[in-house]
């Protein structure tokens, strides 16, 4: 009779598990086909793992993706090449500690007297890491300081999140799109790791992470401004050469930026429409 | 432990995150072998559409290559993924706007037609082998029947039929594939050097003559292994077609190389200051000179002079190996060199392909080989030359 009871109870918990397992197939599958209404909350609340920084409290409660539309300025004539944004940004998110993938760099152009080519280089370069001591740190070194500067300037980068985005053109998964506020993530748990995106973004603004076997580049701090931060870069700028808003808002720090000044955006004849908007740059850039 | 990452040396102004080097030798492989794809298949085509008699004796050859090749396709793709487990992820939720997401309905028709192209061609062979045959040997190819033993003159009669309309749809699924992979690079408009409306039928042409080349490599070879007399005819009706197919490839590329720097648009010096340095012996030297105008001058040659016998025999196959050696410097001068030109137009790097790994020289090596030995298996299942093929079987009939 025992033997009987366990039975039933064995068979019970099975067709529990079968049923469970039936079910989640079933949301998984419709969730994948794209068959969810655009109503609901899943679609509305920003999409989960863009995020490496984000944390458990990642898609923002109550964040409506409709109600905004964001852009980014960058003041040239104010940055000072600190690299704050760049350590920040790396981690911010937890973007490999090396010096060949970033999700923001700031590059320094300098003309000297009597030469007519401009000297270009970012933080990157072997002169500039042997002056940090690391792969890990970042500085300018100061390898001009005897030399006859005619012009000099400093230009931060970033991802343009352009309006019509090649990267987002080319994914054959999907796995980066442009949301409804106007940035462009990637899907990390959904991209598959070609690279295309890689190699069609004009700017060089996207790398591959090794590790996560995935592109990553640049998310204006996602899983910040949706909870009404600034990104990470923005934040620490001690100059105010960086700066973020939602331009639905006629008096937010961008939209007065872009009001108050003629600016410009990099590459325009590719169609991309950038959202990074520049200010100082030089025909040199970008 | 942390992910080992090779940055590569590079020369003026880089992005940053240009400097790790991510298209490597494997996506050069694999436009490579989605062309000699193609260009079988054209041999294919030739005689069973066009009626070119003289490439009969490899028609079927041409079949089984390109089924074998198709087979490897997209082995480069998958070891290059970072996720392959997730590569259906393009099939099953593509992304339209993509050029890649079409690939897998595109190989995937493809290979579908190419089996069925070849079940048809076979289907008397197959017929007579499980009628014959026992064992395990037996039972593959009663499988294969799939219950028809029906070798009727009007059964055979419908199978060509078939065969014709496969081959027919086969000539724009076949040469689609390869043009697409040229569009792949050609539609990116961050590098100037891959930005061009020609890619595609620059990769198209470039497929045909690597694919016929290779037919005819592998049809002298296979006559050097099975001691028998190689069919002059059909050595120079390969002979006609990579030539004439190489004359529109040539001045093809020619004129896309005319266009960048006639246009001259943001960063042709560095453009220039590459093709001048680096690129000098593998595009000028290797691909054009040695690979393409040599065979080129070659054919004109024999053709002109009426060479034949064993003369036409080396000519042809030496300029067919020459070819198919142009035709993958050619997607290396693509694939790697666009990348060697920096996007920021001031700057240059240089990719250095490793021996080992994943993606290493290697692994490309063994990727090249193993449709061949794949081809070399199916061949003893599938003769190609042994058993007349079904048009012949037609024209057979239509004597008795």
């Amino acid at each position: 009779m025992k033997e009987k009871t366990t039975l039933d109870a064995r068979r019970a918990f099975l067709g529990k598990l079968g049923l469970a397992a039936t079910c989640t197939g079933a949301v998984v599958g419709i969730g994948a086909l794209g068959a969810l209404p655009s109503g609901t909350a899943a679609a509305k609340s920003a999409p989960g793992n863009a995020e490496s920084g984000a944390g458990s409290s990642f898609p923002t409660p109550d964040y409506d993706w409709t109600k905004h539309e964001w852009a980014f300025g960058v003041d040239a004539t104010k940055c000072i090449g600190c690299l704050r944004c760049v350590e920040a940004c790396k981690r911010e998110n937890d973007v490999p500690r090396n010096a060949h993938q970033f999700r923001t760099w700031v590059e320094r152009y300098v003309y000297l007297e009597g030469e007519d080519k401009v000297r270009i280089d970012s933080q990157n370069d072997a002169a500039n890491i042997e002056a940090s001591g690391s792969e890990k740190e970042y500085r300018f070194a100061n390898r001009y300081k005897d030399a006859k500067a005619e012009k000099a300037f400093f230009v931060p980068k970033l991802c343009n999140h352009c309006t019509h985005p090649t990267c987002v053109q080319v994914c054959p998964v999907g796995a980066t799109y442009r949301t409804k506020d106007g940035v462009v993530l990637i899907d990390h748990d959904y991209c598959i790791g070609c690279r295309y995106c890689v190699q069609a973004c004009p700017y060089g603004a996207r790398f591959f992470d090794e590790e996560k076997g995935v592109s990553d580049k640049c998310t204006w701090c996602y899983h910040r401004i949706t909870k009404g931060l600034q990104p990470a870069c923005v934040e620490v700028c001690p100059v105010g050469a960086r700066v973020f808003g939602d331009t639905r808002d006629r008096q937010s720090p961008i939209s007065l930026f872009i009001r108050n000044n003629r600016v410009q955006v990099l590459r325009p004849e590719t169609g991309n429409a950038p959202n990074v908007f520049y200010v100082g740059i030089d025909k040199e850039v970008n | 432990m942390e992910p080992v990452i090779h940055a590569v040396p590079y020369l003026g102004w880089v992005y940053p995150n240009e400097t790790i080097f991510e298209w490597s030798v494997l996506i050069a492989v694999y436009p490579y072998l989605t062309g000699l794809v193609a260009g079988a298949f054209t041999v294919s085509s030739l005689y069973q559409v066009f009626g070119f008699q003289r490439l009969k004796p490899v028609a079927h050859l041409a079949l089984l290559t390109s089924l074998c090749f198709m087979i490897f396709v997209p082995t480069p793709l998958l070891l290059h993924l970072g996720h392959p487990e997730r590569a259906f992820n393009a099939t099953l939720t593509p992304h339209w706007t993509s050029a890649m997401a079409a690939f897998g309905y595109f190989a995937s028709f493809y290979v579908v037609l190419l089996i069925l192209e070849t079940w048809f061609a076979y289907r008397p062979f197959i017929v007579e082998q499980a009628q014959k045959r026992t064992g395990l040997l037996g039972t593959f190819y009663r499988l294969l029947t799939l219950g028809s033993y029906d070798v009727s003159d009007k059964a055979i009669a419908y199978d060509q039929k078939w065969i014709l309309w496969l081959a027919i749809t086969g000539i724009p699924a076949a040469h689609g594939l390869h043009g697409y992979v040229g569009f792949m690079y050609g539609s990116l408009k961050s590098r100037e050097w891959w930005s061009s409306d020609l890619m595609p039928v620059i990769f198209l042409f470039s497929a045909i003559i690597s694919g016929v080349s290779l037919l005819a490599v592998l049809y002298v070879a296979s006559c050097k292994l099975r001691r028998i007399p190689i069919d002059v005819a059909c050595v120079k009706g390969l002979a006609y077609t990579i030539w004439a197919f190489i004359m529109v490839a040539l001045t093809l590329e020619g004129l896309e190389f005319a266009n960048i720097v006639y246009k001259g648009r943001e960063g042709v010096e560095m453009i220039m200051q590459y093709v001048t340095g680096p690129l000098l012996v593998p595009y000028f030297i290797l691909q054009f000179a040695v690979g393409a105008f040599a065979p080129f001058l070659w054919l004109s040659y024999m053709i002109w002079r009426g060479t034949t016998g064993r003369a036409l025999v080396i000519g042809v196959t030496i300029s067919a190996c020459l070819v198919l050696f142009s035709v993958f410097m050619m997607r290396w001068n693509v694939v790697i060199g666009g990348q060697e030109i920096s996007k920021t137009g001031k700057g240059l790097l240089f990719y250095h392909m490793f021996v080992g790994g994943k993606e290493g020289a290697l692994v490309a090596i063994a990727l090249c080989i193993a449709p061949l030995v794949m081809l070399l298996g199916l061949s003893r299942l599938f003769p190609p030359w042994v058993h007349g093929t079904v048009s012949s079987r037609v024209v057979a009939l239509g004597e008795q």
